[in-house]
Parts: structure tokens; sequence; C-alpha cells
């Protein structure tokens, strides 16, 4: 069987083609991104994880900014011995990434002792460099938060002129942006300063777990290691703690299902001194745990709860009818911690040496160390700062729209950041020398011709991989990351073989089995379409969903490891979920009944 | 009922008297004693075993004649030598009768263990005992026997399972091992019979990989020994001993079952259609295997080997617990060590592969 899989091979790059009437918008996307002949010799795979949908010109700032900072952390700050950085392509909207090895033996010599003089000074100094970090991040977030608002004064204020400020406004547009765009690419910077650290000692501890217990499952050790109050939770848990609140003022009635967030606040406001008690507390839990948004911050439509309050408000009538069902609304965080204790205990009681239980030792107590920063930095990269950051971005497409050069805010993520910047001068210009700018002329067709190319590669399923299947995988960033893997490789070349069969195979996240009408959700905007008892069927399934996991039976995602957040929230939910099948998304049709396996991840399609 | 030096009630029995009981009757009583459900029962003894050897030696001690086999004899010859002996030897152990006190001692204990029901269903098993006593080898060399029903047919099959030790198969396992005689005896274990709804087997260990954190099950519809002696594929469970999680179901296609036969005895019945595919435990039920299967473990200190009935009520029987064997006699290297410091574990990770 491996014999026939070996002589397979994805499609190359080289023969995917740009859809037809989409030429102009592929060709907008930076020449960097772009793939050539030579990219045919490599191995690619779509990276869905992070990118489900065809990304904006914008948003692939996103994908630069990530990997310029990944691949400086592995490539030339820790030296991870064995790989590089990941290089990054885009075709159809869709971004395929691929890695660089290092084969060499006496690099990887060379390397491994660059490694040890920089990562081994970062394990034994990591609490104090992770105390560092939030400190650098916090101030990163404060810089952002005190940007000035982005406009443009007819005539510069007097007040500038009397104190000499001797810079005029259109000036600070420039500085505005290329500190907006500084400090997102900062922001990556910090994002991956710990983070292949963290996930390597989480990885080994884990692959010693497989070499003692071969047959225990990826939950279960990420259940030994998995923290319970990271940030990350923070958000779900203050919506718990405003239903209970709500309760307790008495105003749990004010919020019902049904009713737009501005009723409900217009509402509690008339109800005087306990609805205006719980509008305090709803202030409390916005700033800052509202600054998470309902994507996994790649995309500048992932809006944050602060900004579309639908979200948390869709979810409150849920928790609070679970708390007058008398169902403790808290997580139980002793309790969870007293059960990881145990679950490590009795592990290690199994163990078959003493040597084995104390290198067991050390390894789960270097992984302990490590997680706080793996599940924390979410919360302050991808979603508090992002927010700010498209938030700011947007600032600009309300001032540009209104000088004309698209007719909607949004539009402003139509153009790369390149363009972005060319319209933010062509504007300075226009405001200096009283001309018209030239950009309303330019942009509108171009804006309107590359929204229609969105919209149409979003209706194309695109390939999982690309290239030469390589013999094996030893990236330790793609394991870890996206959980590639030869096997689940040869999984995706063979999917095709069996075009009729029912069951679609992934990786066990969450044990249990539920059946269910498929709910198959491929963007943000369609979680509206889930209800009670369905089976979410999505490309990633995403953390900040959390409040959606009340209403599911069980979830199913493309792409994704057992210690994805998803993994993690649908075991607190006590929720079946199967996540890297590669392939749910495309073979389950929406409003099929299927049978989640969350112990064996097997997803079974009952029609 | 009252032990003595023929026969012992099974709750009188620890794992000590096993050369005394054999190793089946020994595990049953350590069993019971730690509260684990067996159906009752009692040990016909090897003291009674020797005795009734003993009347059965008329010139020369079978023992003796069965170690002289095999001398200096070549393969075929030495099949036909064993042969002989064996039918000889067999045929003395069921045509002898019984001394009298012994007769009336198991009828007695026959009686209480039927309680108003002369004909309740009974499981007359072997219960071998070597010098080592560590004698899972031995498994499935002598003769077990259920649904036995009635006193007569008790007394008989008692004597097949001695004979059962003279077996050409057992005989020629003894020789082939150069085994003392001395040291090899046949107690009999008798208990209730359990009417099986579901049977099968546990491991408390992998016998795929010998990991010892998950458990394997194999269970079928009906009596047990479809599954011992590979006449059904069974359904297949794996779940971790520590979490419970079910991480294999395999539910096979169970085309027939062992039942009881209406006038005692075992028939081979086609499974109805409806239950072929139908999985044979519940996950409550599996969920109780793994409870006792982890109880029986730490009790014994080591992974095991057991076998297991649930009767027509759900109630979870124990039939047999041995130490498992086959992994447990490899040479056990850690996995990993510590290091100096425990940093230096990540090169495991980033130093790629060796």
């Amino acid at each position: 069987m491996s014999t026939t899989v070996k002589a397979r091979r994805f499609p190359l790059p080289s023969s995917l083609e740009v859809i037809a009437g989409t030429e102009r918008a592929q060709a907008a996307y930076p020449y960097y991104m772009q793939f050539t002949a030579e990219d045919d010799e490599r191995f690619w795979f779509y990276n869905s994880m992070h990118f489900p949908a065809p990304m904006c010109l914008f948003d692939t700032i996103t994908a630069e900014a990530a990997y310029c900072a990944l691949g400086a952390a592995n490539t030339r700050v820790h030296c991870l011995p064995t790989t590089l950085g990941i290089d990054y392509r885009i075709i159809n909207g869709r971004i395929y990434i691929g890695g660089n090895g290092v084969t060499d033996p006496a690099e990887i010599a060379r390397r491994t002792e660059e490694f040890k003089q920089r990562a081994f000074y970062y394990y034994g100094n990591w609490e104090r460099l992770f105390a560092h970090w939030k400190d650098k991040m916090m101030a990163l977030i404060r810089d952002a938060q005190r940007l000035p608002k982005v406009e443009i004064p007819e005539l510069e204020p007097l007040e500038h002129v009397y104190a000499g400020r001797g810079v005029a406004s259109n000036h600070y547009l420039l500085d505005i942006y290329q500190k907006t765009l500084e400090g997102y690419y900062r922001m990556w910077q910090y994002h991956f300063e710990f983070l292949l650290l963290g996930y390597g000692a989480y990885l080994t501890f884990f692959d010693f777990c497989k070499k003692a217990f071969p047959e225990i499952s990826d939950q279960t050790v990420a259940r030994m290691v998995a923290g319970m109050q990271a940030e990350i939770f923070r958000p779900d848990d203050e919506l718990r703690r405003l239903a209970r609140r709500a309760i307790e003022l008495g105003v749990d009635d004010k919020i019902r299902e049904g009713s737009s967030p501005g009723e409900i606040i217009k509402s509690l406001e008339q109800l005087g001194d306990p609805g205006k008690a719980w509008l305090k507390e709803l202030a409390v839990s916005r700033d800052p745990w509202f600054n998470i948004n309902v994507g996994d911050g790649f995309y500048h439509y992932h809006r944050s709860w602060n900004d579309d309050l639908s979200m948390p408000f869709a979810a409150l009538p849920g928790y609070i009818a679970n708390a007058k069902a008398g169902q403790r609304l808290e997580r139980p965080i002793e309790k969870l911690m007293a059960e990881r204790k145990k679950l490590i205990e009795d592990y290690r009681e199994l163990l078959n040496t003493d040597e084995d239980r104390a290198a067991y030792d050390q390894m789960i107590g270097l992984a302990h160390r490590v997680f706080p920063y793996v599940e924390g930095h979410k919360f302050y990269c991808e979603h508090w700062y992002t927010n700010l950051f498209f938030n700011k971005i947007r600032e600009f497409g309300v001032l540009l729209s209104a000088h004309g050069f698209f007719p909607d805010q949004e539009d402003v993520f139509h153009l790369t950041h390149f363009e972005v910047e060319a319209a933010i001068v062509d504007l300075m210009t226009s405001w200096s020398n009283g001309s018209p700018p030239r950009g309303p002329s330019r942009w509108p067709p171009i804006v309107e011709e590359r929204k229609a190319a969105i919209a149409e590669w979003t209706k194309h399923d695109t390939a999982p991989a690309l290239g030469p299947v390589p013999d094996i995988i030893d990236d330790p960033a793609i394991v870890m990351l996206w959980g590639i893997t030869r096997e689940g490789l040869d999984a995706w070349l063979t999917a095709g073989d069996q075009p009729d069969s029912n069951e679609i195979k992934g990786f066990a996240a969450s044990r249990g089995v539920a059946e269910g009408v498929a709910r198959v959700v491929k963007s943000v905007d369609e979680i509206g379409r889930l209800r009670q008892g369905d089976i979410l069927v999505c490309q990633v399934t995403n953390p900040t969903w959390a409040p959606i996991f009340q209403k599911i039976a069980a979830a199913v995602s493309d792409i994704g490891g057992s210690m994805s957040h998803a993994a993690i929230v649908a075991r607190e939910f006590g929720l079946p979920a199967v996540v890297g099948t590669g392939t749910a998304t495309q073979k389950i049709k929406d409003g099929q009944r299927v049978r989640v396996d969350g112990g064996r991840g097997v997803v079974t399609i009952l029609g | 009922m009252r032990s003595s030096q023929n026969l012992s009630s099974l709750a009188d029995i620890t794992l000590a008297d096993r050369f005394a009981v054999g190793g089946k009757g020994g595990s049953l009583g350590e069993l019971t004693r730690a509260g684990i459900a067996v159906p009752p029962g009692f040990v016909v003894r090897t003291g009674a075993f020797e005795r009734f050897l003993a009347m059965l030696e008329i010139e020369k001690t079978i023992r003796s004649r069965v170690e002289s086999l095999c001398q200096n004899q070549t393969d075929e010859d030495e099949l036909d030598a064993i042969t002989a002996l064996s039918e000889r030897v067999r045929a003395r152990f069921e045509n002898v009768a019984l001394p009298q006190d012994l007769q009336s001692e198991i009828l007695g204990a026959h009686a209480e263990l039927c309680g108003d029901r002369l004909d309740w269903p009974l499981a007359v098993r072997s219960s071998a005992t070597t010098e080592d006593a560590e004698d899972a080898s031995f498994a499935g060399l002598q003769d077990t026997y259920l649904w036995v029903m009635g006193a007569e047919a008790t007394l008989k099959y008692v004597r097949s399972c001695w004979a059962s030790l003279y077996s050409v198969a057992s005989i020629a396992y003894r020789r082939k091992h150069r085994m003392r005689e001395d040291g090899v005896a046949m107690a009999v274990v008798v208990q209730q019979m359990v009417d099986a709804r579901t049977a099968g087997v546990m491991f408390t260990r992998s016998p795929l990989t010998g990991d010892r954190s998950v458990i394997t099950i194999e269970a079928t519809w009906g009596l047990g020994s479809a599954v011992v002696s590979g006449e059904v594929t069974p359904d297949r469970f794996v779940i971790a001993k520590i979490t419970g999680e079910i991480s294999v179901r395999d539910i096979s296609d169970k085309h027939v079952q062992h039942l009881p036969a209406p006038s005692g005895g075992v028939d081979e019945v086609e499974t109805p259609d409806e239950m072929r595919r139908v999985p044979s435990v519940s996950d409550d039920e599996l969920a109780a295997l793994r409870d006792i299967g982890r109880k029986v473990e730490r009790h014994y200190g080591r992974p095991q080997d057991i076998e297991w009935a649930i009767d027509r009520n759900g109630k979870i029987l124990l039939l047999q617990s041995r130490p498992e064997t086959v992994w447990s006699a490899k040479a056990v290297n850690p996995v990993a060590r510590p290091a100096e410091s425990p940093v230096s574990h990540v090169m495991n990770i980033f130093g790629g592969r060796r």
C-alpha cells in the first residue's frame, strides 16, 4: 500500500490555473507571493488552518508579517537545527506554505550548537523572559491605543501654528499609517519569540508519552499539559459571570434571545439602578476581554465582540438558562486541576522503570512551565492587538472613502498595504497642493473587480497540497503548528480513492459520540445558521466560537491537532470532536445527517 | 460448605494454596476473597487426585512410566509410546471406582452448590499445578466441561479432568520440557455455570504493543468458549485504562454463538441476523469491565489475562485471571533517562531524526 502511495503526488503548482476573469486580482498580490516555475520542485500545503477563505489583498499582511517573524525566530534567533522558516505563496486567494528544511549534517551540527546557546537560555530563564514579554506586549498595545485618530482638517488648527509644531497634519497620516504597520509587524515578532520553543517542550513530552504508551490518545497527553486559566478562556468566562450577575440583579428577563444588543442595552438603561449596575459589569468585561474576535484574527472582517456585541449577546440567554436550571456556570478550575494532577500521577505509575519516571517528571515539568505562553499569547496577539490594528486601518478606510477613493470604508481592505500607503500619499499630496486626489478615478473599478474575484474564488475548492510528497516530514514547526505528518498526507492522497466511502477519518480530539444534522460553515458569517443540536463542520474550529459550543452537538474540522484550542474547548464542554480530517467540508453536504465519534476520530455520513 | 483435605470452597482459597488447588483454583479463590464477583463453587484438591492416582498404580507408578518415555526414541516411536500410555492411563481413570468417602464428599458439595435444583448447570474445569506454578503455558492443554448437569455427570467429568493430565498433548508437552512428573498434579474446579449473554477475554495491557495504559477487550454473544476456541471473530475494544476513553471499537460479524444445549453441554448455533453486527457489550459494561480489570491488576501487581462473562441479568463475573506472560517476559528498557538538565530533552524534537 505504501508503495502505491509513494508513487503518487499532489498537483504541481504550475498546473493550478488562476480562475478565469480573476487574473488581474491575482496579479495584484505582491510579486514575492506568486508561484514560480521553480516552486514545482517543492512540497506545499494549503494553510486552511489559518486562512480558510480567500484572502483580501490587505489581509495578506497577516501571512507576510507572521512568516517573517516565524522564520526569523527559527532561522536566525533560536537557530532551530533542522529547519529554517516558512515560504508562502498565494493563488486564487488561497495561501500555500512550505517549510525550508536543513538536511546537511554539518550544518545541523553547527546550528545545534547555536540552538543550545540560545534556546536553552530561553528555557532556563522562561519565567523572567515571559514576564518581560508581557510588559513589552502591553506597552505595544498602549502605543497602538495612543495613536491619534486618523483625520485631516481643512486648515491646520491655530494651536498647532502657535505651538510652532512645524509639521502639518498630512504628514501625520503617513506617520500613523507607518506606525500602525510597524506595530503589527512587531507584534508578530513577539508572537513567535517563544512559540516554537513552547510547542517544542510540549512535543517533547508528547513524544515520550507516545513511546512509553504507544496507544495513548493525543487528547490524553493534551489534557495532562493544558492549563485551565489561560487568557483565551477569559472572554467566555466573562459571559458566564455576566449571566450570573444578571440573575443576581434580577435583570435576566431583559436579556432575551431574539432581541438585538442595542434593544437589550436600551431596556436595561430604562430599568434604573439594577440595569445600570449590570451595564457597568458589562463595561468591566469589555475592557479588555471583549477584544476577542470571532475568527482567529487573520481576516479584517473577523470583528471583535466589542465591535459587534451580537455574538456575546447571543450566548448570554443560554448561560442564563443553564444557571437557572441549577447548573454551575463557572468552570470548576480546582476540580479540573485536581483531575489533571491525578491523570499525570496515574500514568506515571504505569511507567516501567524509575528512570522513566524521573525523565517523565522532567518533561511534564518543562511542558507546564512553557504552557502559559502557548495558551496565553493568542489573546494579546491574534485578538487584542489585531483588533486594534484592523480598526486603525478601518479609520483610513473611513478617511479615504470620505475623499472618494472608494464607496465604502471596508473597501480599503481590497488594496495591498503598499497600495494603501500610495493612496495616503496621494491624499497627502492633494491636501497639500489643492488639486483633487487621483485615487477616486483609479480605485473604484479595481475594488469592484477584486471583490468579484474573492466571491468567485470562494466558490472553488482548492487542492490540500501541491508538489511531490516528501519522504519524511522532519520539520518540527510543520508538525507542531499544522499537525501535518507523512501518514496524514497519505490519507489525503488516498481520500479520493474511495469516493463512496461514508467514513471520514481525523484526529480524535474529544471523545463521545453524537448524531445530528451537519452545518457546513465555510466562514464566520455563517455561524448564525447553527441550531441547537447541529453538528458544526468547518475548515478550522475556532476557540473564540466557544459560546456556540453550548449549542452544537459535536464539532468536525478539516485542519487542526488535538492541542488546538478548539479541541480543548470541545473537551471542556464534553462535546465529541474530530479535527484534521482534511476533507470534511468537501465531503459532507450541508444538512446531511452525520455521526461523530470523537473517541475514534471517525465521522460517518448517514445520509 | 466446609473445606476438607479433599475439597475446598472457593471462598476459603488464596493464591498461596495453588499447589493444592492448581493455578486456576488458586486464582479464582484469590479473586473471590478480593471481593470480585466469581461464580460460586468448590475445588477437588490435588490431594484427592493423588489418592486416586495411587489406587490406579499397580506394578509401576504411572509417573515413572511417563518419565521413562522419550529417553532414547525417535519422534515417531515417541508419539506411539505416548499415545499407548495415554490411552491405558485414561481408561483406568475413567473406569476405576472412586473411594467411597471422596465420592460422597463431592456429592455433598454438589448438592450444596446446586441448592434446591440438583440439575443446576455447572462448569467442571481442570486446574493443573506444577512445581513452579507459573503455568500459563499449560493453558488449553487440559479439559474443561461446560453446562454439566446432575451429580452423575459432575463425577464423570471430574475424572475426565484428572485424566486429561495424561492426554497425549499434555504428556508430550511435559516430556518436551523435561518436567518432573512429581511436581505435576490436577485439581478440579466445580463452579456454577454462568448463563452468559456475552462473554470474552480482557488483557490489562495491549497485546499488540505491550502498552500498559490500555485494556483490550474481546467479546461475543453467548459463552466465552466461542472466543477462546477461535470460532468467532469477536468484537474488539481498546479502552484507556485511566481515562476510560474507547479508542478502538471493532464490531465484527459474530455469525455463531455457543449456547447451552438442552440436555447438557454446549451447542454452536447461528446468531440471529439482527444481533450479528450489534456490539455484544454496552459502553457501560465496558466501563465496568475496565474497573474490574484495574482492580484485579492492582491486586496482583501485574498485568492480567482475564476471562469474564455477563449473565442474563447483566451481572459481570470473572471466570479466570492469570498473569500476562508474553510482554511481561520481555526485557524492559527505559524509554528515556533523566537528564542532568531537563531542558536537554527537547533535543529529541529539535535535534532531527536520528
